[in-house]
């Protein structure tokens, strides 16, 4: 759990503007499909979950927009797009 | 439809690049970019090898907002409970045109992209590219924002995701196999403690590799780049073997580890944490690439899937910044003739071969299968900690000849798997 804090923490060190709509969205019906259990290792930001009911839940504040997760797990289970311009992460450093 | 002669997407090195040298030729060109200001969503581990890209933009590298000439190399095998580090550091290291530096990406690409207005290029951030315009099989522009822009060329700079390349049907969906994630923290520390604590003097700077534990023996390792007052702290490891190699570990619990390995809490400590970021690394090298020209586009950088592990160098923005160049260079050739077609443009791919950019992916393309090598990180970093240990101990009782206990890890097996493990170097 202090893992989690940590990330969160991390996460809002850094500079988000909010979005119109998520920009990246679990496929209707997909959200216990094997491929997407990827997600929650990947993701850097750890913004994937598994429920106790065994769907994988996506919180999208806090992504990092890398793409980790579409690569793992592909297009059949999300529907990705990067975020309307001037949303999402705005890097200082990068 | 408002007409220009060329539409960059994204301003990353790669598109940066194509437009200031495009915009120095005379030629109109407009950058499209979806974060607030150039860099707002560009990542780098940390560092950049200018030493091949000198020559294509002589003016530049003088006032470049590097961080710091990384003139000491260290790359650690890291096992469970030790580990054992290599350092290396040379005249040829240092110098005014140094082998390599740190970077951060907010700055050195807001930066160029001022250098690139200079010469005449537009850029408007805010604006994320939603769809390319594309007529008898031909790209002529790019919907954005509600807006539709035509173009002679359309450079697809827009990324590892290379979605407009996958949108031009130029390569299919991306394979984990071939690529791997980074991400990484911007610690600030004081410059004088930098400085100190890593034996540089005044403005040099440092970078140590990690392999080993650090990625519980998958594909990958950690890193650290001295910056001016900041160091660039990460992990960077093949997506696969995140999703398919055990142990199961999520991504982040990586650094938390590595961040409290005793090699690095004394390196960061004091420090304090002031950026999270993650970038995606297209690391399939030749093999991988996708057709990277079509009918009125270019595909350049990583959308082009132009970066490189070689060990230890590893490599992606000179890449960037030179397909950039070349990709501007090739679209001038194309106007002098009128033929925007594949058959006008595919000049790119030549200029390209002839470059250091294609000689490199050519010398290299076994190397990813080369490195996808699980003893590499697993077994070699244990193995070698272990006799480092046996070698410098003074028990209680009496010491061990060397030999012997040299022996009991290099077994015959041993020693047979590391002349396996050499032969395999051979194609790198």
């Amino acid at each position: 759990m202090s893992e989690i804090m940590n990330l969160k923490a991390k996460l809002g060190l850094d500079v988000f503007k909010p979005y119109a709509e998520p920009h990246i969205t679990i496929k209707a019906g997909m959200e216990k499909h094997h491929l997407l259990k990827r997600a929650v290792l990947v993701c850097p930001a750890g913004l994937y979950s598994e429920n106790a009911g065994g769907e994988v839940e996506l919180s999208i504040d806090g992504c990092l927009e890398c793409g980790t997760c579409l690569v793992a797990c592909g297009s059949e289970v999300l529907e990705w797009h990067y975020p309307q311009g001037g949303s999402g992460v705005q890097f200082r450093f990068g | 439809m408002e007409k220009f002669d060329v539409i960059v997407i994204g301003a990353g090195l790669a598109g940066l690049a194509a437009a200031y040298t495009l915009a120095e030729a005379g030629a109109e060109v407009l950058v499209l970019e979806k974060g607030d200001y150039p860099g707002a969503k560009n990542v780098t581990g940390g560092r950049i090898y200018l030493n091949p890209v000198r020559d294509l933009f002589p003016a530049l590298w003088e006032k470049a907002p590097v961080e710091r000439p990384i003139v000491h190399e260290q790359v650690a095998l890291m096992a469970r409970d030790r580990s054992l580090t290599v350092s290396y550091t040379g005249d040829e290291l240092k110098g005014p045109e140094a082998n390599s530096y740190s970077i951060l990406r907010a700055k050195f690409d807001r930066w160029l992209a001022q250098q690139a207005e200079k010469k005449g290029a537009m850029i408007i951030n805010k604006t994320r590219v939603d769809e390319l315009i594309i007529e008898d099989g031909k790209v002529i522009g790019v919907r954005a924002g509600g807006d539709e822009l035509g173009a002679d060329v359309v450079i697809a700079a827009d990324g590892v995701l290379a979605l407009t390349s996958q949108l031009a049907g130029l390569r299919g969906p991306l394979d984990p196999k071939h690529f791997a994630v980074g991400f990484k923290e911007i610690i600030e520390l004081d410059r004088g403690i930098i400085e100190d604590r890593f034996g540089l003097e005044g403005d040099e700077g440092a970078a140590r590799l990690f392999m080993g534990e650090v990625t519980r023996g998958k594909f990958g390792g950690g890193f650290l780049y001295t910056n001016k007052a900041s160091l660039s702290l990460g992990i960077v490891v093949g997506v696969h073997d995140l999703t398919d190699r055990a142990p199961a570990v999520q991504a982040p619990a990586l650094l938390d580890e590595f961040k409290l390995r005793p090699e690095i809490v004394k390196l960061i400590s004091g420090g304090q944490t002031v950026e999270y970021s993650a970038h995606l690394i297209p690391e399939g090298g030749l093999k991988t690439m996708g057709r990277l020209y079509g009918d009125g586009i270019l595909a350049a950088g990583d959308a082009a899937g132009l970066a490189m592990n070689i060990g230890v160098t590893v490599r992606g923005m000179e890449y960037a910044l030179a397909s950039g160049y070349y990709a501007a260079q090739a679209v001038l050739k194309a106007r002098e003739s009128g033929d925007f077609s594949a058959e006008g443009l595919k000049v790119y791919q030549q200029l390209l071969n002839d470059s250091f950019v294609m000689k490199d992916f050519q010398s290299f393309r076994d190397a990813p299968q080369v490195l996808d090598y699980p003893p590499l990180f697993e077994h070699l970093p244990e193995l070698a900690g272990s006799i480092m240990k046996d070698l410098y101990a003074v028990p209680a009782g009496p010491k061990e000849r060397i030999y012997p206990s040299l022996r009991r890890y290099l077994t015959v097996k041993e020693i047979w798997d590391l002349i396996k493990l050499g032969r395999r170097m051979m194609k790198i």
